[in-house]
């Protein structure tokens, strides 16, 4: 790792885990939730406000011998969808992962219809992803879009 | 695999909907066909609708199927805290088809995945309601002997009324013309209108109810505007008397001008239209007999011959 790069870092170095960067500092602690952070043992560095030159401010979370699988990191997307992850071992990323928004959201964002289904039964609310680039969300039950600043992370 | 269900009409494609209208004709020429002996549909209204019910009841009784159910939800479990999966899977015990109505917004969807009978959905909230639009399809059809190249022209709410949102996909396979006229608040959406341009669809728009605009259309959608969409009232006292349809508003009109409304109308056509022969929403009322045995043939996959 080059020393600029460990520079950049600004909290302490991971031996083998994940590296979350670029975590927008206002949406760091949605994404410590969404990945379910407060039900882990492992070892977790959080740094946010951290001086960024690409974003000004950003967030950063490190987790100890902790590896995602792809559908636990893409629902990150919904909510910081330009963030890294750099998962490490021995010291040296690894690998670079950036996160792709999925097509089908189960179970993972509210619907904001009180009059929809999936609010009065029971049941996982399922969505499907209509624009990736602008993050609009379709609910595939009662068929109401929502644009970006208006979803709900249940 | 799921079994086949009708939940919405974007889910048909143009050769569904000429299909079930082929049968729809076939079912006017002749309502009573006994191809449901030893069937029984449910038809669960857990909001009650007299009027689709009792198409639906027809149309069913018609085929020579037997009908269970019940039209109004109070009286069943579902008042108890029932879930809707539960009394859909205890109805599935029993018969061979569901035809359902509910006040919540995607229920005939989610019913339509927790069982393997087909589900009609009769309407679903303000979300959707297929059977009206294959019936106003139908009607089209009917009256002016085609679906392809014909200006229609919707009046009055067109922002909540989902039967005009439904009819702008159904037509959507046929090279229509629109002309949307309605009040500011109510106008159509914007989702409508890129649903029209990205697949090329004329449309305009119009805020007066003019002699001009009817000159110039096949079918005339009526709808009515309710004084609870306003959010300033002034605007509805403003705009509640504009958008009504006058018997010599149509004397200029095409020889082949059909005026068509969902039912039930207010005030939105005066009483002197009814006996214009270019009204047509009675008959249109009793095309939905035809259409919804075409749709409970199609969901069953029982041929029309």
């Amino acid at each position: 790792m080059s020393a600029e790069k460990k520079k950049e870092l600004q909290v302490a170095a991971l031996e083998n885990g994940t590296a979350i960067d670029h975590i927008p500092p206002t949406q760091l602690f949605k994404v410590a939730s969404l990945l379910g952070l407060e039900n882990m043992d492992n070892t977790i560095t959080i740094g946010n406000n951290l001086h960024s030159s690409k974003m000004g401010s950003k967030g950063m979370i490190k987790i100890s011998e902790k590896f995602f699988c792809k559908e636990e990191i893409d629902r990150i997307a919904l909510i910081a969808p330009n963030i890294i992850l750099n998962e490490i071992r021995d010291y040296e990323v690894v690998e670079k992962r950036t996160v792709t928004l999925p097509n089908k959201l189960i179970g993972l964002v509210k619907c904001n219809n009180p009059k929809c289904i999936t609010n009065n039964e029971p049941m996982a609310t399922h969505f499907d992803v209509i624009d990736k680039e602008k993050v609009i969300i379709k609910c595939h039950y009662c068929e109401r879009k929502i644009n970006k600043e208006d979803i709900v992370v249940k | 695999m799921k079994s086949k269900s009708l939940v919405s009409i974007d889910q048909c494609s143009k050769e569904d909907i000429l299909r079930i209208l082929d049968n729809a004709k076939k079912f006017e020429a002749n309502p009573n066909r006994k191809v449901l002996e030893g069937k029984v549909a449910a038809t669960l209204f857990f909001e009650p609708s007299t009027r689709t019910r009792l198409s639906f009841e027809t149309a069913v009784n018609r085929l020579g199927g037997r009908v269970i159910g019940f039209s109004d939800a109070s009286t069943t479990s579902s008042s108890k805290g029932e879930t809707l999966k539960d009394t859909i899977l205890m109805v599935s015990n029993y018969v061979d088809l569901i035809i359902m109505r509910h006040h919540l917004e995607g229920a005939a969807r989610y019913a339509s995945e927790v069982t393997n009978i087909p589900i009609i959905n009769a309407g679903d909230g303000a979300n959707q309601h297929p059977s009206q639009t294959m019936l106003d399809l139908y009607s089209i059809q009917k009256t002016q002997g085609k679906l392809t190249d014909l200006t229609i022209t919707m009046v009055g709410d067109l922002k909540y009324g989902r039967t005009v949102h439904s009819l702008i996909v159904g037509m959507s396979h046929f090279n229509p013309t629109f002309n949307f006229v309605a009040p500011k608040e109510l106008r159509m959406p914007d989702e409508q209108k890129n649903f029209c341009d990205e697949r090329g669809i004329k449309y305009n728009e119009y805020t007066e109810f003019t002699e001009e605009i009817i000159n110039q259309t096949d079918i005339l959608y009526m709808t009515r505007v309710q004084r609870e969409r306003f959010t300033d009232l002034e605007e509805y006292e403003r705009v509640k008397n504009v958008y009504i349809l006058k018997n010599d508003m149509l004397k200029n009109s095409r020889e082949n001008l059909r005026i068509l409304h969902p039912l039930p109308r207010v005030n939105e056509i005066a009483y002197d239209v009814d006996d214009n022969p270019k009204a047509y929403y009675i008959q249109q009322a009793h095309n939905g007999l035809f259409a919804r045995q075409a749709i409970i043939c199609d969901v069953l996959n029982i041929p029309v011959e």
